[in-house]
């Protein structure tokens, strides 16, 4: 049987989550996903098109606070736990190679 | 001194408040028990310093000391939600709902050990360590918030709080014999709760007893400035005091109980046996249906991938945690998460990240939330006619270590009977209601009974809950050797 979700896909499916897979990760991952969606599967051919979505089911609307400025964290406190602080910002590598 | 660890949440807080129990000496004791872990329910430990603070004796959770999920931020106490992309973490600030027992006069007693990221139904999915179920050290305590459950059942802790997006407090609570109870939807605060799928995740008390699930959940519910999401409780909760449950109309649907495949005839039998409890105590208790309940794992893993998803980007290596060096920006993202993240994890983003990709947001994420409707409307009708719905907790007593581990479907179907109310954001309880025999035979664990209600029936629920545990009867000193190697 053809799988749901094959190796480009996968591999598609990683680009967009930024996270860099193994070659044996690949195949592990399509096999592994495949199973899932099948069984996921079964809810893709209900007729539901009368239904509304529900995306919370408490249903609030605009919950409000005064706009008033309240003690927060300070820079220091904030870069406290970055791996690589730099006057006060995050340093991170070149977004070009 | 060893005797104060026997008693329950409710008598230790009302014994200190009149002075018959010196809150040090109680403090210390379970100090003592916790450092002597035999299961891996802690990933930390809190020094005498770091344990219960010195609020008014006179408060509802004076000298009480909590064993808190990993998932919790404390300020300045390690936090890794049990992932190595957390690991070394301190955390700038405090969960609303630690804050809210520390108010009480509660203290922290550790953080518990869970799957990473909260996503696992047996706590193998930790990045330090599997815990191990205190009946049976053979077997999983259940998941995520498996280190709470085994820390509490084990006698490491009077008792704990957790997390539940899909049955993360009841399925563990189910396995560990005691009681967890997931608040309804917003109950209590998110805040400083590390999260997995926001539409459905809520911190809950997992305790020996239900009036002390009772007595944790008054303390911690309460709308959050810093949670918009969150409501409290209207008319807040009571202590459960109730001995019978007549005129009460139980319903028991069919498609969570009865007729639902994959219940163990063990777990089956302690489930009707329940329900004779509760006819003997007056209830009425009757079939009903949730005709849509059958696909709620479906919907559930859209949805909670979807969300995690989404949730998990913040994991990127740049502001706190783990970063892998790389010669560019997205190849360090990539490293640092490919490096961080467990198998399960990578595996449910990838899944959500798939779910809402350009092509298929409507075919899953669209046709999920559809059927959560659905769910949410099948309770509805069966509130109709039922005060409150029983199902098992979980479809099997505790499975061993690894049986599940290569098979995710399989892990899935853990939550069958749990997952639906969390849809639904309805609270629901599970409370022990006797031992079975696992399906392919051995000595006999414990078996849970979900009791589920409407929005915010928190205090019937309690109530219910109370009466039957009171007519079960249920023995959990058998799992209480979890410090040493008794």
């Amino acid at each position: 049987m053809r799988p749901m979700i094959d190796r480009d896909q996968v591999l598609h499916v990683a680009r967009l989550a930024r996270l860099h897979l193994e070659e044996s990760e690949v195949e592990r991952m399509a096999a592994e996903l495949s199973g899932v969606l099948e069984h996921v599967d079964r809810i893709a051919g209900l007729d539901l098109d009368d239904v509304a979505t529900t995306t919370h089911v408490v249903h609030l609307e605009n919950v409000l606070r005064d706009d008033t400025p309240t003690p927060s964290l300070s820079p220091e406190r904030a870069l406290a736990g970055a791996p690589d602080p730099d006057q006060g910002s995050f340093r991170v590598p070149s977004p070009q190679a | 001194m060893s005797d104060v660890v026997e008693l329950s949440l409710v008598e230790a807080a009302e014994a200190i408040r009149c002075g018959d129990l010196d809150p040090g000496e109680y403090a210390s004791a379970w100090r003592q028990a916790a450092a002597g872990d035999a299961l891996g329910a802690y990933l930390w430990r809190a020094d005498e310093d770091a344990g219960p603070g010195t609020s008014e004796s006179s408060s509802e959770l004076a000298g009480i000391p909590v064993a808190v999920k990993d998932i919790f931020c404390i300020e300045d106490v390690p936090t890794t939600a049990g992932s190595r992309i957390l690991e070394g973490y301190l955390p700038p600030y405090t969960a609303t709902a630690v804050a809210r027992l520390r108010a009480a006069g509660a203290g922290v007693l550790g953080k518990t050990n869970m799957d990473e990221f909260a996503m696992g139904s047996s706590n193998e999915n930790s990045a330090y360590a599997p815990v191990l179920n205190p009946w049976d050290r053979d077997r999983v305590p259940g998941g995520s918030s498996g280190g709470s459950a085994a820390a509490v059942a084990g006698g490491l802790a009077p008792c704990a709080i957790g997390t539940d997006t899909g049955g993360s407090i009841r399925q563990p609570a189910a396995l560990c014999g005691i009681v967890g109870l997931k608040p309804t939807y917003g109950a209590i605060s998110r805040y400083g709760m590390i999260a997995f799928a926001s539409s459905l995740d809520q911190c809950g008390p997992l305790t020996r007893t239900v009036a002390d699930s009772a007595l944790m959940l008054r303390v911690m519910e309460g709308r959050d400035p810093l949670d918009s999401t969150s409501t409290g409780i209207p008319g807040g909760v009571g202590l459960p005091a109730a001995e019978r449950l007549d005129g009460l109309r139980l319903g028991v649907p069919r498609e969570l109980a009865g007729e639902a495949e994959g219940i163990e005839p063990g777990v089956r039998e302690v489930f009707e046996r329940t329900l004779d409890v509760c006819r003997d105590l007056g209830a009425e208790v009757a079939e009903t249906a949730l005709p849509h309940a059958e696909h709620g794992i479906s919907a559930y893993y859209v949805l909670a991938p979807a969300e995690a998803s989404a949730n998990l980007a913040r994991y990127d290596g740049v502001r706190y945690g783990l970063r892998e060096s790389a010669s560019d920006l997205t190849e360090m993202y990539e490293r640092t998460r490919a490096e961080g993240f467990g198998d399960e994890v990578k595996r449910r983003i990838m899944l959500g990240t798939y779910a809402l990709s350009s092509g298929y947001y409507d075919a899953y994420y669209g046709q999920a939330q559809r059927v959560r409707t659905l769910i949410a409307e099948d309770f509805n009708r069966a509130f109709e006619d039922f005060d409150l719905l029983l199902t098992p907790t979980s479809p099997t007593v505790a499975f061993e270590l690894g049986s599940r581990a290569s098979d995710p479907l399989a892990m899935y179907m853990s939550d069958y009977c749990t997952v639906p109310m969390s849809l639904a954001g309805l609270p629901a309880i599970s409370i022990p209601a006797g031992l079975a025999q696992p399906e392919g035979g051995g000595p006999e664990l414990p078996v849970g009974l979900q009791v589920a209600g409407p929005a915010y029936s928190e205090s019937r629920l309690l109530d219910a809950a109370h009466a039957i545990e009171q007519a079960v009867g249920f023995d959990g000193t058998p799992a209480r050797g979890g410090a040493g190697d008794s």
